[in-house]
C-alpha cells in the first residue's frame, strides 16, 4: 500500500535535508524522497499540514517498560502506546525488570510483547551483571544475540571500577555500548533529594552532585583506557557535564543524555514534598539546570532521553522518603523540548532531531535516526506551534506520576508512523482527521492482503 | 502585642514557616492564660469539650506525647494515643490508609509525630481534621520552638535583639529548623555551632550565623540552646565519638561562663548528659530545661484551642 506525504517540511540532519520534500511510503518502507514527487496510481495522498514538520521517527533510548514483573506500573503494551503518543517510533528499555533482563529468555519475552502490541519498536538493553547485582558479568554475547542493543545495570551504577572496565572491554568487543547510571552509592547513602538549600529547608537527606561527578569521572577514565563506548545516563549536574566535555575533547568515546525534567525543573519544584518531583538523579539547582541547557545547545549533550519511570499512584502517595524514585516522561518530552529549548532559541529543529533521533540511533546502532530510500518508514509528524495543556488523566501510560500536570506548553506531536502505519494520530492536531481516515482505510486494505 | 484574633488563620499547624507574626503573638499570649490553668487545684476548662483528638505517634516520645495528652485533657477533649508499633502500621498499612481509617471515625484534631519529613503535609492533604505537627522527620517541630520562645520571653521580656546560640547536631534537627524560623522572625540574633559535618547549608536564608567554634557562638549569648547528639551520627561518619564531641562542643561550666551571666540554658530533651551538656550545667541555676517542659503544656493548650476551640462561636 502506497502513501505519498506531500508538501511537508522535512528536517533530517543525518541525511542533510531541511526543506520541502515529498516522501513516498510503500508498505513498511520509505521508497522515494524528493522535491515534487508524482502521485502513483494506487497511492493515497496526504497533504502535510502547513504547521507540521516531518522528522525521522524519534527514539527514546532510556525507558522503563516494567514488564516482566511490575505490570501494575506499566506493560510493554501500555508503554509503547505512551511512546507513540509521545512521538517516539522506537524505545530502548532498561533491564531492571523482575526478573532482571540478564538472559535471552527475558529479552525474547520483551520482544514478543512488543510485537504483539504492534506500536513502537522496542530495543531491549541487557544487564551488565547477573541480576544487576554487580558481581559477575551477564552473558552479554547471549544478550546481543537475543536482540539487546546495549548493556546497563540502570537503577544502580555499575558496581565497581573493575566490573566497569571488564564490561567496557567485553561489550566493546561485541559492539555494544555500556550505559551507566552514575552515582557513588556511599555518597548517595539514604539521600532522597539534591543536597542543597531546598533539601536542608525541607529536612530531606541530600544526594550531593559530587556523587554523580565522581562516577562520571571513573567511567570516562575507563573508557579512555579500554576504548569501549560509555554512555552516561540522565546527566544532572554541571560538574558531570564538565567531565564529559573534557573527555570528549581528548577523544574518549563518551556520550551523554539529559532528561526533559532535568532541563526544565530545579529542586525548588519539590514544593511541599511533591513525590512526583522525586527521581534519581534528583532535580538539582538552577546552576545545574542552566548548565545542562547550555550543553544541549553547544553539542556537549548528545541525547534527550526521558528515563520514563512509571509508578502506580498508590506507590507515590506516601511520605517523600518512602516514595519510589522516578516519573513518567514519554508523553511530555516533545512538548517540553519545544517549549523550553526550541522556542527559547537554545536548539534549532535540526539539532532537536539530532538529540532525539539521529544520535540515539547512532549510539545504539539502530536502524532509523534518518529517513532514506529503502529504509523503514518510521517518522514523526511534529507540530511546533501546537498549544498543549498536559492532561495526566489522558495519558496512555498506565501510570501518571508526573509533575507536569496542567502545564501549558507550545509544541507537540501530530502523528507517529511506524513501519508505514500511523500508530498514533493526535486528535487535537491539524490535519488529524484526514490522517485518521487514511489510516483506517489502509488498515483495512492491509487486513485484506494478509 | 494585642490582637482581636481568636483563631489561627489556617486549618493546620504544620510548620513555623506558615505562621504570621500576629499568629505567633496570639499563640504566646494565649499560652499565658493556659499556663495559669495548670496552677489551679482543678486543672480543667471546658474549651475542647466534645472534641476528639487523636495523637498519632510513629516515633517513641515521652515529653511531647505526654505534654499533648495533658494539654488535651486540661481542655476537656476526648483524647487517645496511637503508637505505631502496636498498630496496623506494623502490618504494613500506609500512612494515607491509616489516616483515612481514622478520619472515618471523625476525629477533630490529629497530632502526628513521624520519622519522615513532610509526613504531616501528606496527612493534611488527605484529612479533614486539623493536623498538628508534633515533629516530622528532620523538618520541623513547631510547638517545641513555640515553647522555647515562650520560655525565653518569660525570662527576658521579649526576643528582639537577644543573642541566641544553638549548638549540636544541626543538620538532622527539626528543633533547629523550627527555632531558626521562629527566633529570626521575632528579631533574635541567632548563632549556630557544631562540627562542620553537621552544619546545614542555606542558613543565610534565615540570617543566622554559623561557626564551628562553640566559644564564638556562646560569647555574650543571652540564651544557650543545646541539641541532642545521636549515636547514629557515628555510623554516618559525622563525628568520631561522643567523647570527642563533648571535648570540642559540650556545654561545660567553663564554656557557659563566656555567655551573659544571666544567660538561659535550654534543651528540648531528652538529654545526653556528658555529650552535648555537662550534668552540672543541666542541673545548674541557669538551666530552664524543666520550665520548658511545663511551658510545653501551656503552649500546646494554646495551639489546640486556637485551632479547634470555640466551635460554634464563629
Amino acid at each position: 500500500m502506497q502513501l505519498l506525504l506531500k508538501g511537508g517540511r522535512l528536517v533530517d540532519p543525518a541525511s542533510d535535508r531541511d526543506g520541502a520534500f515529498d516522501i513516498l511510503v510503500d508498505g513498511d518502507r520509505v521508497v522515494r524522497i524528493d522535491r515534487q514527487l508524482p502521485l502513483p496510481s494506487r497511492a493515497f495522498e496526504v497533504d502535510v499540514p502547513r504547521d507540521c514538520v516531518i522528522v525521522p521517527g524519534l527514539i527514546d533510548m532510556h525507558v522503563h517498560l516494567r514488564e516482566p514483573g511490575q505490570e501494575h506500573k506499566e506493560t510493554v503494551a501500555s508503554g509503547t502506546a505512551a511512546a507513540v503518543a509521545g512521538g517516539f517510533t522506537a524505545v530502548a528499555c532498561m533491564p531492571n525488570t523482575d526478573p532482571v533482563n540478564d538472559n535471552a529468555g527475558v529479552t525474547a519475552f520483551i520482544l514478543k510483547q512488543a510485537r504483539a502490541a504492534g506500536l513502537a519498536r522496542v530495543f531491549p538493553i541487557g544487564a551488565v551483571s547477573r541480576g544487576s547485582l554487580g558481581e559477575h558479568l551477564a552473558d552479554i554475547g547471549e544478550l546481543k544475540q537475543a536482540g539487546c542493543v546495549a548493556i546497563s545495570d540502570d537503577g544502580r551504577p555499575v558496581a565497581t571500577a573493575l566490573l566497569m572496565r571488564r564490561a567496557l572491554e567485553y561489550s566493546g568487543m561485541l559492539g555494544l555500548p555500556v550505559l551507566d547510571h552514575c552515582e557513588d552509592p556511599s555518597l548517595k547513602a539514604e539521600g532522597v533529594a539534591n543536597e542543597g538549600a531546598m533539601a536542608d529547608r525541607l529536612g530531606l537527606r541530600g544526594i550531593p552532585a559530587a556523587a554523580e561527578e565522581i562516577m562520571v569521572a571513573r567511567d570516562v577514565a575507563l573508557a579512555r583506557v579500554t576504548g569501549g563506548a560509555v554512555h552516561i545516563c540522565h546527566l544532572s549536574a554541571a560538574g558531570s557535564l564538565d567531565v564529559v566535555r573534557a573527555g570528549k575533547a581528548s577523544g574518549v568515546p563518551v556520550t551523554c543524555e539529559v532528561t526533559p525534567h532535568h532541563f526544565t525543573l530545579t529542586d525548588e519544584a519539590i514544593g511541599q514534598y511533591d513525590t512526583n518531583t522525586k527521581m534519581n538523579p534528583p532535580l538539582r539547582a538552577a546552576a545545574d539546570r542552566d548548565a545542562l541547557v547550555e550543553g544541549l545547545g553547544d553539542g556537549s549533550v548528545d541525547v534527550i532521553a526521558t528515563d520514563h519511570a512509571p509508578h502506580h499512584a498508590d506507590e507515590k502517595l506516601v511520605e517523600f522518603d518512602r516514595a519510589p524514585f522516578g516519573i513518567v516522561g514519554l508523553e511530555t518530552a516533545v512538548s517540553l523540548a519545544f517549549d523550553r529549548l526550541v522556542h527559547r532559541n537554545v536548539l534549532s529543529l535540526g539539532r532537536l532531531v539530532e538529540l532525539m533521533s539521529a544520535n540515539p540511533a547512532r549510539i545504539l546502532g539502530l536502524p532509523g535516526g534518518r529517513l532514506h530510500e529503502g529504509g523503514p518508514a518510521d517518522l514523526t509528524l511534529l507540530a511546533p506551534d501546537l498549544a498543549v495543556t498536559v492532561d495526566l488523566g489522558a495519558l496512555r501510560s498506565a501510570s501518571a506520576n508526573s509533575p507536569f500536570g496542567g502545564w501549558e506548553l507550545r509544541g507537540g506531536v501530530a502523528a507517529t508512523m511506524v513501519g508505514g502505519r500511523w500508530v498514533y494520530v493526535n486528535p487535537a492536531a491539524p490535519g488529524a482527521a484526514a490522517l485518521a481516515r487514511i489510516e483506517a482505510v489502509s488498515a483495512s486494505r492491509r487486513g485484506k492482503h494478509r | 502585642m494585642t490582637t482581636t484574633r481568636t483563631r489561627l488563620g489556617g486549618t493546620h499547624l504544620l510548620d513555623i514557616e506558615s505562621l504570621s507574626p500576629e499568629e505567633i503573638a496570639l499563640i504566646l499570649e494565649t499560652a499565658d492564660a493556659m499556663k495559669e490553668i495548670g496552677t489551679r487545684p482543678i486543672k480543667k476548662v471546658p474549651a475542647l469539650r466534645g472534641t476528639t483528638v487523636v495523637n498519632l505517634f510513629f516515633e517513641p516520645s515521652t515529653r511531647t506525647r505526654t505534654s499533648f495528652e495533658i494539654a488535651e485533657k486540661r481542655l476537656s477533649a476526648d483524647t487517645l494515643s496511637i503508637a505505631a508499633a502496636t498498630s496496623s502500621v506494623a502490618k504494613g498499612e500506609t500512612l494515607v490508609d491509616t489516616a483515612r481509617n481514622l478520619e472515618a471515625m471523625a476525629p477533630d484534631v490529629i497530632v502526628i509525630r513521624h520519622p519522615s519529613s513532610g509526613a504531616c503535609h501528606l496527612l493534611a492533604q488527605v484529612c479533614q481534621a486539623h493536623v498538628i505537627n508534633a515533629g516530622d522527620g528532620m523538618h520541623e517541630h513547631p510547638t517545641q520552638a513555640l515553647l522555647d520562645a515562650y520560655t525565653i520571653r518569660e525570662h527576658k521580656g521579649g526576643l528582639a535583639g537577644l543573642k541566641v546560640a544553638i549548638i549540636g547536631d544541626l543538620l538532622h534537627s527539626r528543633v533547629l529548623r523550627s527555632n531558626l524560623a521562629l527566633l529570626t522572625t521575632l528579631g533574635a540574633e541567632v548563632w549556630v555551632a557544631g562540627p562542620a559535618t553537621l552544619i546545614p547549608r542555606g542558613l543565610d536564608r534565615y540570617g543566622a550565623r554559623s561557626t564551628t567554634s562553640v566559644d564564638e557562638a556562646v560569647e555574650g549569648a543571652d540564651v544557650v540552646m543545646l541539641l541532642r547528639i545521636q549515636l547514629e551520627r557515628m555510623r554516618g561518619l559525622f563525628i568520631p565519638s561522643l567523647r570527642e564531641y563533648f571535648e570540642l562542643f559540650g556545654m561545660t561550666r567553663e564554656r557557659l561562663a563566656l555567655a551573659q551571666p544571666e544567660a538561659l540554658v535550654m534543651h528540648p530533651g531528652p538529654l545526653n548528659r556528658g555529650v552535648e551538656i555537662a550534668s552540672d550545667v543541666a542541673d545548674g541555676p541557669q538551666s530552664v530545661i524543666l520550665e520548658q517542659v511545663t511551658n510545653g503544656v501551656a503552649v500546646r493548650m494554646a495551639v489546640l484551642y486556637l485551632l479547634a476551640g470555640g466551635v460554634g462561636a464563629d
